[in-house]
């Protein structure tokens, strides 16, 4: 069974925000509604700053509080470990965005929550934000292939997960 | 009527009502209709490969067409400026195409000039109205009246047009307002330009300085991608900027230099070079003039120095020094691309050419590449007629002695009588918004009133619209062809701009318009060519490109030719005397400093912070910021205020404040973003904000428009760039 992750490279984002119009773009999502958005965290005081700029989106957690709070089981984890959610069964109660950490939920035009799906409808090949971002600073892939470009990255680099804290094991990775 | 989701939830609950909730039946449902994903479906049923214009960069783009309707843009995976990828505007070019403010249909004024009434208009009558002024213009005082401002690359047509009209004042303000004094800088030390793109090769350099550049808020996509591949791999970078960029953050060491001062800092780093030893002593020897010079002129010119003037420490400025020294030939010093600062800026560009000189790193790998273009002939049209004049932008001809394009500033200026040997009488404008664009917001309003006669082709409702006689609705770039782009590249290549999907709207493509003006004019015979498809093959065929081929793909690759000296090149320089010019003879004989000179710009008087612009990344200018998609991320611009400086004024951020400049121009309100991440001396400001045109109906009153402050410049005495950074404001509460 593929483990599908996503790998963001901090260092390289430059936070331009590409990877959110491509997203919303390749998935036709609505105005005001956000698959993926953008931040940028300074730390320090002048002139002693950093910055550190992440493309966010759900995280696919291992332990999905959204999957555990959906009452209609719209929310389910799909085969390669990636959250989803099943339109049709949706009734738009918004327990899970209640439930999410990470804000990634928001209630689509037409009445059903939305949000990342990794590009699903791919079927796992890349998603869009992996194949606009100019800095080449997303990597998606399989992480149960110890060979795969995410595997050797987080073998490889340091890393951390947002909210590791909550216990929800997320599935998007952030190196540092 | 389609049943919307929102609706069938609704007709679910009231018919199940309490199922839904019953916690048995989750599973049940889970059982009975197995988790389905839904297709987006925005892949097109066809893709045509074009290339973009939401900046200049003209990336290669996929376009998606579904069922007639762009659904969206990826980047061309065999463009050498894109290679698959895009940058957030050009992934956003729809929101440009489905703007329901564009212009639909031809316009003739009909209130007074500025006050944006109009009337729709037949495109013949308004064509007749275009050729009929040209025509009495050219009749009453020569071809030479009629200005031409342009920008982007539909306005080849245009040029085109003007020349055969016998015109030669055609200005587009990114000369003068924007990278000028760095053509020049680098013309006069080199004898060659920087060009665009840039002739970095930030991907190879083991140290990467930018002095005034923000890539990464500046988004071209490659450069971008080039210093992401840096930085990834470890690279050295230095950053001089008085505000923490983007780039900042990425760099090994910052400099927050004093705005105004960089030719202090680049003097003390040529001065390090020097005294320990760490320039590359072949290629002085072997190929530039004025080395003794030089070492005299920067003797004094220590870190120590340096610090008094930059606030940069001594020891900051010999560490970085020894980076550049220790990386060199694979250090490149980018040139930054909007140049017009202080009105030294040449002089700032000549440094930065002339440390790029003491480092070896033109012509060398991970430096300045010497690229070349593929060969794509001219079309072969008949000689343009000689101008009975040269240009207007000058009052005297001795001014300005190395600029080597028309300043739009000039031209702007020429328009009100008694500025220059002749007048400009009429104004034809193509994709360039003036108002926004020139600085010194009276003069151009006092111009645009003079002029007895302007045109603005445009696919927008921009200001300068609002302002012609006649406004004509150009077809996007989704929506035309264009002539081929085969820029000089490392990896040369042509390209395709295609028509997409027809003109929306009455909308017409620039070929087009300026073939029939022409045809109005006596000039048909300057567009020999039936439609732009018969000319783009003329030109193929001129250049054994096949035709199929290159519509099939959008690209075509040429061959790879060697960029620099360890290729085979054989360096040679276009200067007078045939070498790199650490001092420059000819600068001298025109009365100006041979070597920079640091001269300390006025300062901002007491209360006052100094008016810095720049960019956001989802945006180009004011171009962008009607384009709703694109404002999804960023639909205002907020003035960056040093966070002490705020709390000092007992303003917070988030809280709108008015700026009021130095001549009490005021402007705003705009958001106030109180950060740690910039000097305090002064505020920052993202360009192309603050519209006021009435029919950008998005993009009206958000944010301020910093052009409106520039009612001061510093002239650059070298090439007439006007620099703009000598504007003060202080932060008025609303
Ligand atoms: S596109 Fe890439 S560089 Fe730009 S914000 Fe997204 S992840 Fe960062
Ligand atoms: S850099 Fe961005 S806006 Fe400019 S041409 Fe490329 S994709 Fe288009």
């Amino acid at each position: 069974m593929p483990r599908r992750i996503m790998v963001l490279d901090t260092v390289r984002c430059v936070g331009c925000s590409a990877c959110v119009i491509a997203c919303k773009t390749e998935n036709a999502v609505p105005a005001g509604g956000f698959r993926d958005w953008v931040v940028g965290e300074t730390r320090g005081r002048f002139p002693q700053l950093s910055l550190e700029n992440r493309s966010e989106r759900c995280n696919h957690c291992d332990h999905a509080p959204c999957v555990d709070n959906c009452p209609t089981g719209a929310s389910y984890r799909a085969a390669d470990g990636a959250v989803q959610i099943a339109r049709a069964k949706c009734t738009g109660c918004k327990s899970c965005i209640a439930a999410c950490p990470y804000g990634a939920r928001f209630v689509h035009a037409d009445g059903f929550v939305d949000k990342c799906t990794f590009c699903a409808h791919r079927a796992g090949k890349s998603t869009a934000c992996t194949d606009v971002c100019p800095t080449e600073c997303i990597t998606f892939g399989d992480a149960s292939d110890p060979e795969s470009a995410v595997s050797r990255l987080l073998a490889s680099r340091r890393w951390k997960v947002l909210a590791p804290e909550t216990g929800t094991e997320p599935k998007v990775y952030y190196l540092l | 009527m389609p049943v919307t989701r929102r609706k069938f939830i609704r007709i679910g609950a009231a018919s199940a009502g309490g199922m839904v909730l019953g916690g048995g039946l989750v599973s049940d449902w889970y059982g009975l209709d197995a988790p389905r994903l839904t297709d987006p479906a925005t892949d097109g049923d066809r893709i045509v490969p074009t290339f973009c214009e939401i900046c200049f960069w003209k990336c290669g783009v996929l376009a998606h067409v579904k069922q007639g309707r762009v659904t969206k843009l990826t980047g061309h995976p065999d463009h050498p400026l894109s290679r698959g990828r895009l940058c957030p505007r050009g992934a956003g070019g729809t929101g440009l195409l489905y703007d329901p403010d564009r212009l639909k249909k031809p316009l003739v004024r009909t209130g007074r000039r500025g006050e944006e009434t109009f009337r729709e208009a037949s495109w013949e009558e308004a064509l007749d109205r275009i050729a009929g002024e040209m025509d009495r213009l050219r009749r009453d005082y020569g071809p030479q009246s009629m200005a031409l401002f342009q920008h982007g690359y539909g306005s080849s047509w245009f040029t085109h047009l003007f020349r055969a009209y016998g015109s030669p004042n055609i200005a587009a303000p990114s000369y003068a307002q924007c990278r000028g004094p760095r053509e020049v800088g680098f013309q006069l030390t080199f004898g060659d330009g920087v060009l665009s793109p840039e002739r970095v090769d930030m991907e190879r350099a083991d140290c990467i300085v930018l002095i005034g550049s923000h890539l990464g808020e500046n988004m071209h996509n490659t450069q971008v991608r080039d210093f992401a591949r840096a930085v990834g791999r470890g690279a050295t970078v230095i950053v001089v900027d008085p505000r923490f960029s983007v780039a900042a953050g990425k760099a090994d060491h910052w400099l927050p230099i004093k705005p105004g001062t960089d030719i202090a800092l680049l003097l003390s780093w040529m001065n390090v070079l020097i005294e320990e030893g760490l320039y590359d002593r072949s290629t002085v020897e072997n190929f530039t003039t004025g080395f003794d010079q030089l070492r005299a002129h920067v003797a004094g010119k220590t870190p120590e120095w340096a610090y008094a003037r930059t606030g940069i420490r001594p020891e900051l400025i010999r560490a970085t020094a020894r980076k550049i020294g220790a990386a060199k030939p694979a250090a490149v010093i980018h040139p930054g691309r909007r140049v017009t600062w202080y009105g030294d800026d040449t002089q700032r560009t000549r440094a930065i050419a002339i440390l790029t000189a003491l480092t070896g790193s033109w012509g060398r790998a991970g430096g300045y590449l010497l690229p070349t273009a593929m060969k794509v002939p001219k079309y072969p049209y008949a000689p343009y007629p000689a101008p009975d004049a040269p240009a207007a932008d000058r009052a005297k001809p001795s001014d300005f002695p190395m600029a080597d394009a028309t300043l739009a500033s000039g031209l702007c200026a020429a328009t009100i009588p008694g500025s220059s040997a002749y007048g400009a009488k009429g104004w034809m404008v193509y994709g360039t918004n003036l108002p926004l664009t020139l600085p010194e917001p009276e003069r151009v309003e006092a111009a645009l009133q003079e002029a007895e006669f302007i045109v603005a082709i445009d696919v927008l409702p921009a200001e300068i619209c609002g302002w012609a006689d006649v406004v004509l609705p150009e077809a996007t770039y989704l929506e035309r062809a264009d002539d081929i782009d085969a820029p000089a590249y490392r990896e040369p290549y042509a390209a395709l701009r295609q028509e997409v999907v027809s003109p929306l709207h009455d909308s017409k493509p620039g070929w087009w318009i300026a073939k029939e003006i022409a045809n109005r004019l006596d000039l048909a015979s300057f567009f020999p060519w039936k439609d732009v498809d018969e000319y783009v093959d003329a030109r193929l065929s001129a250049a054994g490109i096949d035709r199929r081929e290159i519509r099939e793909k959008g690209v075509v690759l040429g061959p790879r030719t060697p960029c620099t000296y360890e290729e085979g090149i054989a360096p040679e320089f276009g200067t007078e005397s045939g070498k790199i010019e650490l001092y420059s003879a000819a600068l001298a004989a025109a009365g100006f400093d041979p070597i920079p000179e640091f001269r300390p710009p006025e300062e901002p008087p007491a209360g006052y912070f100094r008016l810095l612009i720049g960019r956001s990344p989802v945006h180009t200018f004011g171009r962008t910021t009607n384009n709703r998609l694109l404002s999804e991320v960023c639909d205002e611009n907020e003035v960056w205020v040093a966070a002490s400086a705020a709390r000092e004024l007992g303003i917070a951020s988030g809280e709108r404040v008015v700026l009021v400049n130095q001549d009490g121009v005021e402007e705003g309100p705009v958001k106030v973003k109180a950060t740690e991440r910039i000097r305090t001396d002064c505020v920052f400001l993202t360009h192309g904000f603050g519209h006021r045109a009435k029919a950008l109906s998005f993009a009206r009153g958000r944010g301020a428009d910093d052009a409106r402050l520039m009612t001061r410049v510093s002239v650059d005495p070298i090439m007439g760039g006007t620099g703009m950074n000598v504007n003060f404001v202080t932060l008025k509460r609303v």
